[in-house]
């Protein structure tokens, strides 16, 4: 059975976190990066905007720091490109059939079950995936991905901001 | 180490006619897929059939500043950008007739001894353990093994930590440049990281441990290993390349010997050497050519965990990352214990002061990689090979997957199954870099 650890609440240095996850290299991978720019001097205080490349040293890192994580990253469901996704990944694991690609071995999905598995998963955590289609490196964004990036940036910033006033509540 | 029973089980007798396929080849990094047809129970023909859309990098570097170099073909491989930038920028010295020694060849060692930490750890925990320790994935094994993925996850975030603090980024790293970097640390900057390092070493330590208490199939062959030989040191950026078959040549003559064949299964190349012998690369290969030259503790260690002078079960090649962590945790303390910051954060480089072309071999963490460049005398790329060992070891793999499925013939399918998904995973394919995309199908006739 996994060691019982302590509660991680009160050493949790950020409030809110918010990840953009991509590669801007790789066609519709750049999208969640996107969208974390495309939020950029938006957000309540509260809110820290921070981009990673995916690696999973990286976002346990983030996730273990934060009270809550908003994550937003390129989804491949077969949906037309631009659909826009949100998930309560808290209590239950992202559903696998649409965050399959990783360029970086262990993905988004497997990060999170990790992280849940040794007790570093934060208070709340969201997932915000993006559907694109092409993830060739030096593909640019297609047309639906890139019309959807201020659509999920809109979205994102109202979960901001309800999520911050649930947790000074 | 309480070990789960293999989550795959099959009572079935096995049936003379049988194909393996796995549609789609797990806990390897970018896609692939595994074909074994036996016939008569004899084996008739194993594939590592991997296909991707293809990356044209080569044809892209094409007409770009050889400067560019180092950060397009970075891009590569998310795992190993280091090792990219290296052989680019090594490539590009030769071309340009220049040299890196002193501080800054001493940086170059340390940033790759990051990489390999972060590489071989993230391999070993979270990719191959698993299948030792009869777990589905890292996840399920986390939830029993607590304490082995925390471990992995301070040891991988060290091996990062040294790329950022040296590279600027741990993924698409930024200071890293033809002639050295663009920016060298003092060493009061690295003296934080070196007490880590340090306080680090007993994980390196029971890493080793760990792996060799693991039950390994009996799986012993004959490989002719292939790596870069140093003399005075365990290769990591330069060296003479050299094979157990007795190949002997410098990074100019690599093409003459390792020569590539397009496959029809795989959108990858095969490399044989002289056109005739397959071989290995990576881990195993670079102990066996370079064993000497470990530092005596990895050395004692390795022997602890079983191994002798040379290591010739594929399955163990588990036991030499670990050995190869603990030496990258070594060598790191000592290149920061010694750091004199250079004058300069590199030399000039003139592109057309040199030959013109350039060849580096250096030692990725999954075995040796090779860049060729020819340039023109304002800087731009007129040619661009690259060679990574990924597509060195299909070969190698096929041939694996062949011998291990004759002997092991009387295993039920589906162990039989997860046993060729493991015999691949031996060899930590970074398919991506071979642009490469294996289907993996199970087929029984």
């Amino acid at each position: 059975m996994p060691r019982e650890t302590p509660d991680r609440d009160t050493t949790r240095r950020e409030r809110l976190t918010v990840v953009g996850i991509g590669n801007p290299d790789r066609g519709d991978d750049a999208a969640g990066i996107l969208v974390a720019r495309a939020l950029a001097g938006r957000l309540p205080p509260g809110a820290t905007i921070v981009e990673s490349p995916g690696d999973v040293t990286d976002l346990v890192t983030i996730l273990e720091r934060s009270r809550c994580a908003v994550l937003i990253d390129a989804a491949q469901s077969e949906a037309e490109p631009g659909t826009v996704y949100r998930f309560d990944a808290t209590k239950e694991p992202l559903p696998a059939e649409y965050f399959r690609c990783s360029t970086h071995a262990f993905g988004l999905g497997q990060t999170i079950e990790l992280a849940r598995t040794i007790g570093l998963l934060p208070r709340r955590l969201f997932v915000c995936g993006i559907e694109g289609r092409d993830f060739s490196i030096g593909a640019p964004l297609s047309d639906g991905t890139r019309a959807a990036i201020d659509a999920a940036a809109s979205m994102i910033h109202d979960l901001v901001e309800k999520l911050l006033q649930e947790d000074s509540g | 180490m309480n070990r789960k029973k293999p989550v795959k089980t099959h009572k079935a007798r096995p049936k003379k006619n049988r194909t393996v396929k796995v549609g789609a080849l797990a806990r390897v990094e970018g896609e692939g897929a595994l074909y074994v047809n036996i016939r008569n129970n004899t084996v008739k023909d194993a594939k590592l059939q991997i296909y991707e859309p293809p990356r044209f990098f080569e044809a892209f570097l094409r007409g770009r500043r050889f400067t560019e170099a180092p950060d397009i073909t970075a891009r590569i491989c998310g795992i190993c950008p280091i090792a990219y930038q290296m052989s680019a920028c090594h490539a590009m010295e030769m071309a340009c007739g220049v040299k890196i020694d002193g501080p800054l060849r001493d940086l170059r060692r340390l940033i790759y001894c990051g990489e390999w930490i972060e590489s071989h750890v993230l391999h070993m925990y979270m990719l191959h353990l698993p299948d030792f320790l009869g777990y589905e994935s890292a996840i399920h094994m986390a939830r029993e093994h607590p304490d082995e993925v925390n471990r992995a996850l301070r040891m991988k975030k060290l091996g990062n930590e040294i790329v950022e603090v040296i590279a600027g980024r741990s993924i698409h790293p930024v200071n890293v440049r033809v002639g050295g970097f663009y920016r060298v640390p003092k060493a009061k900057e690295l003296e934080p990281l070196g007490e880590k390092l340090k306080k680090g070493l007993k994980d390196a330590v029971e890493t080793v441990r760990l792996m060799g208490t693991l039950d390994f199939p009996d799986f012993e062959r004959e490989y002719e290993c292939l790596s870069v030989c140093h003399d005075n040191e365990y290769p990591l950026n330069e060296g003479r390349i050299k094979s157990t078959g007795g190949l002997d040549i410098g990074a100019t003559e690599f093409l003459d010997h390792v020569i590539e064949e397009h496959m029809q299964h795989s959108t990858s190349l095969h490399a044989r050497i002289d056109g005739e012998r397959i071989y290995m690369v990576g881990p195993i290969a670079r102990y066996n050519l370079n064993r000497s030259a470990l530092s005596r503790r990895s050395r004692e260690a390795a022997g602890k965990a079983g191994l002798g002078p040379m290591c010739r079960n594929p399955f163990k090649s588990i036991i030499v990352r670990a050995v190869e962590t603990l030496y990258a945790f070594e060598e790191a303390i000592r290149i920061i214990d010694e750091y004199v910051m250079p004058d300069k954060p590199a030399v000039d480089v003139d592109p057309a002061a040199g030959p013109g072309t350039g060849h580096g071999c250096t030692e990725a963490p999954r075995g040796t990689l090779y860049h060729r460049y020819t340039i023109d005398p304002e800087g731009l790329i007129l040619d661009a090979t690259i060679v990574p060992p990924t597509a060195q070891h299909q070969p190698v793999i096929e041939s694996d997957l062949f011998r291990f499925v004759e002997r092991n013939m009387a295993l039920p399918d589906a162990k039989l199954q997860w046993r060729c998904e493991q015999v691949i995973r031996n060899y930590d394919p970074c398919i991506s870099c071979s642009c490469h995309f294996l289907k993996l199908h199970i087929q029984r006739s």
